[in-house]
């Protein structure tokens, strides 16, 4: 740019800097400004206010040594894993099934994709009832003659987030099959008839072939899904509120009840903390990745 | 088509696929693919037939069978009677206010975010990347870590407990995504068309709102879709950033249903969840590639 233009610099394109005032403001104050001011006050010992008398680490102290909170990482981390891998395992096999140049495609997609129109609470509600050990499977498999039949996840407290991730799972798996099929059809029809003339089976020319062309569309999944868990929250309180007992705890959940119910903001914004922390461990070398080796520095 | 092919009949050596209707593959396949079909959709049956049975029937049947006497009552109540707290008057003040919350929202958040978009690919201007990367990057951060310094921001300018206050929370969670997807849309508009309105002495607004807004059709109907349902679904910032009056739908909905006085009436709860999910699944099948279109625009670029 010529030197010469640089007394006016601020002037220059007033407009449009008017105009992304909402965006700047929106960039500055709530995104970096509302993150700073939560990780300040989660040094504090703020209670039904926030105030700024800080007490070092005892908020994360306290926050490690609550049953509740350790439930609730515990369950994140099950519930984490076990949705990244089926959401991708059964996100691909639907997409594979759908790329097959099947007939009535639109069909099968639109009722593969449906349920991730429905919110996460009425999701929870749904699957509140099917799984409900007095009407739902458990009471119809009963009644075909196994009497003894047992599964009723929202009631035990070993398995309640399996019972979650059932539901989770059947609400997200459409948009993973969408992105991957998205992934499969931008792959070059060559390939495949190069695979078929060397007579490589279908399976290994997936495996072998396919899914490694498909690497970005992995990664860019599996940050969504990621970023997915650990807002996950409004299924919890519809299926199970977090029970029975604490039993299906999420951090989420932690941080809303310690800031709006038990009037304890300290610990809410220690949780909040820890669960930036979780994000930005995965996003960080994701971005590093995706933005850092190719242009912008 | 030659769809008079016998079954069994040798492959004729004409036509693009020479394949048999019903090879084993094709058996598996579609075999398969009813039975996932079949599984993803038997929550949006067991739905309608739960709501529209009556509460002995369900006592004595199975949730899978179709209802012996139609009923819609359960409908009735869940929309005009049904309770949460004092209110008796059913799902329809819910209804309303996400009705309220939603349209603004929708709005203004694409108001916003085309005009973002705008400036950030056509009048780029110093630190405009930068505070665009904080905005994509700000759509990772959990709400948890900005739901109070909202709370605060929202109290100061009075707006905390109202329905204004929760529009503007959508309007400026909705920015990142929203931004990203015009901006990437007015960047593949061809730079002469830009560079000839200029010419011809359009200005920063004249050139948004004659020669690029027109064109954004679009891309608007695609932001609108991926905003109606996410403001719809939203439940942790209605629950936190309004009152029990102002409570959108989903907030209701799961009052409603978890309430723990009272006889469980299933059927009503069914009604209810049904009426809640009616909207976006009414957007989702109405607006279908278009759909499809605005999750995938949102989801890959994050």
């Amino acid at each position: 740019m010529p030197e010469t233009q640089r007394p006016s610099q601020l002037l220059r394109n007033l407009n449009a800097k008017v105009a992304s005032v909402p965006m700047i403001l929106t960039a500055m104050f709530v995104f970096v400004g509302g993150t700073l001011w939560t990780v300040l006050y989660s040094f504090t010992d703020s209670k039904l206010l926030p105030r700024l008398h800080f007490v070092g680490l005892s908020q994360y102290d306290r926050l490690w040594s609550t049953a509740r909170w350790i439930v609730s990482i515990e369950n994140l981390a099950i519930y984490g894993v076990l949705s990244l891998v089926f959401s991708l395992v059964i996100g691909f096999v639907l997409a594979a099934l759908l790329d097959q140049k099947i007939r009535f495609e639109n069909v099968f997609r639109t009722i593969f994709l449906y349920p991730f129109a429905l919110s996460f609470i009425v999701t929870g509600l749904v699957w509140q009832w099917i799984l409900n050990p007095d009407f739902g499977v458990q009471h119809i498999i009963r009644g075909l003659g196994f009497s003894k039949f047992v599964f009723d996840p929202l009631y035990n407290q070993e398995i309640v987030i399996y019972g979650v991730l059932i539901a989770g799972l059947w609400q997200g798996t459409g948009l993973i099959m969408c992105l991957m099929l998205a992934g499969l059809r931008g792959i070059d029809e060559e390939i495949w008839k190069a695979a078929r003339v060397d007579g490589i089976p279908m399976w290994k020319t997936y495996i072998f072939i396919i899914i490694p062309m498909m690497r970005p569309v992995f990664i860019t999944t599996l940050v969504i899904i990621a970023s997915g868990i650990v807002k996950l929250y409004d299924l919890i309180v519809a299926q199970t509120g977090g029970g029975p007992g604490i039993s299906s705890e999420v951090p989420a959940k932690y941080v809303y009840d310690f800031m709006f119910r038990a009037q304890n903001l300290g610990q809410g914004f220690a949780a909040s903390t820890m669960m930036l922390l979780a994000v930005a461990i995965v996003i960080i070398p994701w971005a590093y990745l995706e933005f850092g080796g190719k242009k912008r520095g | 088509m030659a769809s008079a092919i016998p079954p069994g009949d040798p492959a004729v050596p004409q036509g693009p696929r020479p394949r048999r209707a019903f090879s084993a593959r094709n058996i598996t396949l579609y075999g398969a693919l009813v039975l996932i079909a079949a599984y993803y959709a038997l929550p949006l049956y067991v739905m309608i037939v739960t709501s529209l049975k009556t509460m002995p029937e369900i006592r004595l049947g199975n949730i899978f069978s179709p209802p012996v006497q139609i009923t819609f009552q359960p409908w009735i109540k869940a929309w005009a009677e049904a309770c949460t707290g004092l209110n008796c008057d059913g799902l329809s003040r819910g209804f309303w206010n996400s009705v309220r919350i939603t349209v603004p929202s929708v709005a203004i958040s694409i108001a916003i975010a085309s005009i973002n978009g705008y400036a950030l690919s056509l009048w780029r201007f110093r630190g405009s990347e930068m505070f665009f990367g904080i905005l994509v990057f700000g759509a990772f951060i959990p709400y948890q870590v900005l739901i109070y310094p909202i709370v605060i921001l929202l109290r100061d300018i009075g707006l905390y407990g109202t329905l204004w206050g929760l529009i503007i929370v959508h309007s400026i969670f909705g920015m990142p995504i929203l931004t990203l997807l015009f901006r990437n849309y007015f960047g593949s508009i061809p730079e002469e068309l830009f560079k000839a309105a200029r010419v011809d002495g359009a200005g920063f607004w004249g050139i948004f709102f004659r020669v690029m807004l027109p064109m954004s059709l679009p891309i608007v109907v695609v932001a609108m879709i991926l905003q109606v349902t996410g403001i719809w679904n939203d439940f942790l910032f209605g629950v936190i950033y309004t009152k029990p009056d102002l409570y959108p739908m989903t907030v209701q909905l799961n009052n409603i249903v978890n309430s723990v006085q009272g006889v469980k009436e299933y059927n009503v709860n069914m009604a209810a969840t049904l009426l809640t999910g009616l909207v976006p699944l009414i957007v989702y099948f109405v607006s279908g590639k278009l759909f499809v279109r605005g999750i995938a625009a949102g989801a890959v670029k994050g």
